[in-house]
């Protein structure tokens, strides 16, 4: 999923300076699984802003509203309140959701209310970890299904540095040094064939590289222009 | 076997044991120092001087700079690579650069996390690894670059570069194979001579050169001199792979202040003549006290 953690509160009050109406914009897929963006933060964030304008004198009314997904439009006829009503939505979607939003209603000041951190997965209660970089050109076949990419903090492609200390990565003594575990999942499943591999230097054109990604696939284009069921 | 292309590789060619030296560009334009300290001292004890690039991550002159002043006072460097800087294109430029201000030895390393350094809010690059830094080096060797003509062919250079080119291993790693597969990587990919991280241990040091008898490039072993007995403790917590033995750690503690530089030289004269039958060479980091360095030699007996 989508792991997003909820902005300072004063930067939030920050961006809604001058503002008088607000809608809190809760997101019920990623966000909420991780608990940072769904509808209950959604309300405590609101409840939070209600009582600092209270406080201060800022007269800001505020509402709540929470839709399944802010990164389709399909789900945009699902509000209970119509954004449009609004100086400000303050949304609690990833940055996804608050591009998209943005871009689909053009005439509205969509502001992010979280900071969107990574692609990662619940550890322990708590604790989200990253997993996945998104960088376009998945090597997890043979590393063992542990990403260098997100998981090395040097994303390195052919193995671990000089910097790695005891199961740990030099750069935090509580993060573990991924190509010692990738080196170890191998060698369990009886692969270090694969670690043994000259690994040549990557095409970062598919990462960031080449500036802004774009997937179009062909055979669905057509499909999409058919309402969809 | 072809020509050798550095004195170096030609001192490592035959035979002999080798020491080579280290230097750390100053954090400021001053080079003074530390090239004065090059000329007395290590231009007529080592066979070549190794030239930090950005060593642990914080700013200094660069080492390219540093190298091609050497070279003009007669002292051959090693002009020192790390990945965690520059992309390939900034990286092979620089090759060539480094080639055209005669350098001829590189030794190609991953580099430090900026974490690490004194800019750690700084985008660390890592374009390249030590594995394809070296492939990138063979290849511009061999007249290309990494890139590719409208063709789909690699581009040609308008003369290519040769340059003796090394990589680094930590013998001493608490999981050594997966050092020792990366390491053979590295030779694959071109690597013609080892530099080691610090090793203190010639028992462990010994075990790691029987492991890795079937890779023919010729090793020198790293010592870096200890000051203090703090700093050899502040090692073994802090620096990864490296491990001071107490019996070590208790000489420095029990020398007097004024005695400790001299019983770090014994320390590490002891350490090379421990090993050197083992090994081709030995790389001494000295950490501004260069001026030990041919008391070291001459107590290892060379
Ligand atoms: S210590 Fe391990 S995880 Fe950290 S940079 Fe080095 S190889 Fe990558």
């Amino acid at each position: 999923m989508i792991v997003a953690e909820l902005k300072p509160f004063d930067e939030i009050m920050a961006m809604l300076a001058g503002s008088r109406k607000v809608l809190v914009l809760g997101c019920g897929s990623c966000v909420t699984v991780c608990l940072s963006g769904g509808q209950k933060q959604a309300e405590e964030l609101a409840s939070l802003i209600r009582l600092r304008s209270q406080q201060t004198g800022m007269d800001i009314t505020v509402d709540v509203d929470c839709i399944t997904r802010q990164c389709d439009k399909e789900f945009f006829d699902n509000f209970k309140f119509d954004p449009r009503g609004y100086d400000a939505v303050v949304s609690l979607a990833c940055g996804v959701g608050v591009g998209f939003m943005s871009r689909e209603m053009p005439d509205l000041r969509i502001l992010p209310g979280l900071n969107t951190t990574f692609y990662g997965a619940n550890t322990a209660p708590g604790e989200w970890k990253e997993f996945c970089h998104g960088c376009g050109d998945c090597v997890l076949a043979w590393t063992g299904g542990i990403c260098p990419i997100a998981r090395c903090s040097k994303s390195l492609i052919n193995g671990t540095c000089g910097g790695t200390n005891g199961g740990k990565c030099e750069v935090k003594p509580e993060m573990d040094c991924a190509w010692l575990l990738i080196y170890q999942r191998l060698r369990e499943l009886g692969k270090l064939d694969e670690y043994r591999k000259i690994r040549p230097a990557r095409d970062w054109r598919k990462d960031r590289g080449s500036g802004v990604r774009r997937l179009s696939r062909q055979e669905l284009s057509q499909i999409d222009e058919e309402p969809r069921q | 076997m072809t020509e050798p292309v550095s004195n170096l590789q030609s001192q490592l060619d035959s035979g002999k044991f080798v020491v080579t030296g280290e230097i750390g560009p100053p954090k400021g334009v001053n080079v003074d120092k530390c090239l004065h300290e090059a000329e007395a001292y290590l231009k007529n004890s080592v066979a070549a001087v190794n030239v930090t690039d950005i060593q642990t991550a914080v700013m200094r002159t660069g080492s390219m700079a540093v190298s091609h002043l050497l070279v003009s006072k007669g002292i051959e460097p090693v002009y020192q690579m790390v990945t965690r800087d520059r992309n390939r294109l900034a990286l092979q430029s620089d090759l060539l650069s480094a080639y055209v201000l005669g350098v001829r030895n590189v030794l190609a390393l991953t580099g430090d996390h900026v974490a690490m350094g004194d800019h750690p809010a700084a985008k660390p690059v890592y374009d390249l690894d030590s594995v394809s830094l070296l492939a990138a080096i063979t290849n511009l060797e061999a007249g290309r670059d990494m890139g590719l003509d409208t063709k789909g062919n690699p581009n040609q250079l308008d003369g290519a570069p040769r340059f003796f080119k090394g990589a680094c291993v930590t013998p001493c790693a608490e999981e050594v194979e997966p050092q020792i597969i990366k390491l053979e990587k590295k030779i694959e990919a071109g690597a013609q001579f080892i530099q080691t991280q610090a090793v203190y241990d010639p028992a462990a040091f010994e075990k790691f050169m029987n492991r890795i008898s079937h890779l023919k490039a010729p090793v020198l072993v790293g010592i870096v001199m200890l000051k203090t007995a703090g700093m050899a403790k502040y090692m073994n917590s802090s620096v990864p792979g490296v491990n001071v033995p107490d019996a070590i750690i208790k000489r420095m503690a029990d020398a007097a202040k004024e005695d400790r530089q001299k019983v770090s030289i014994e320390i590490c004269g002891e350490l090379v003549a421990k090993m050197k039958h083992c090994c081709q060479g030995a790389h001494l980091m000295t950490l501004g006290w260069d001026h030990c360095v041919p008391e070291i030699v001459k107590a290892a007996g060379l």
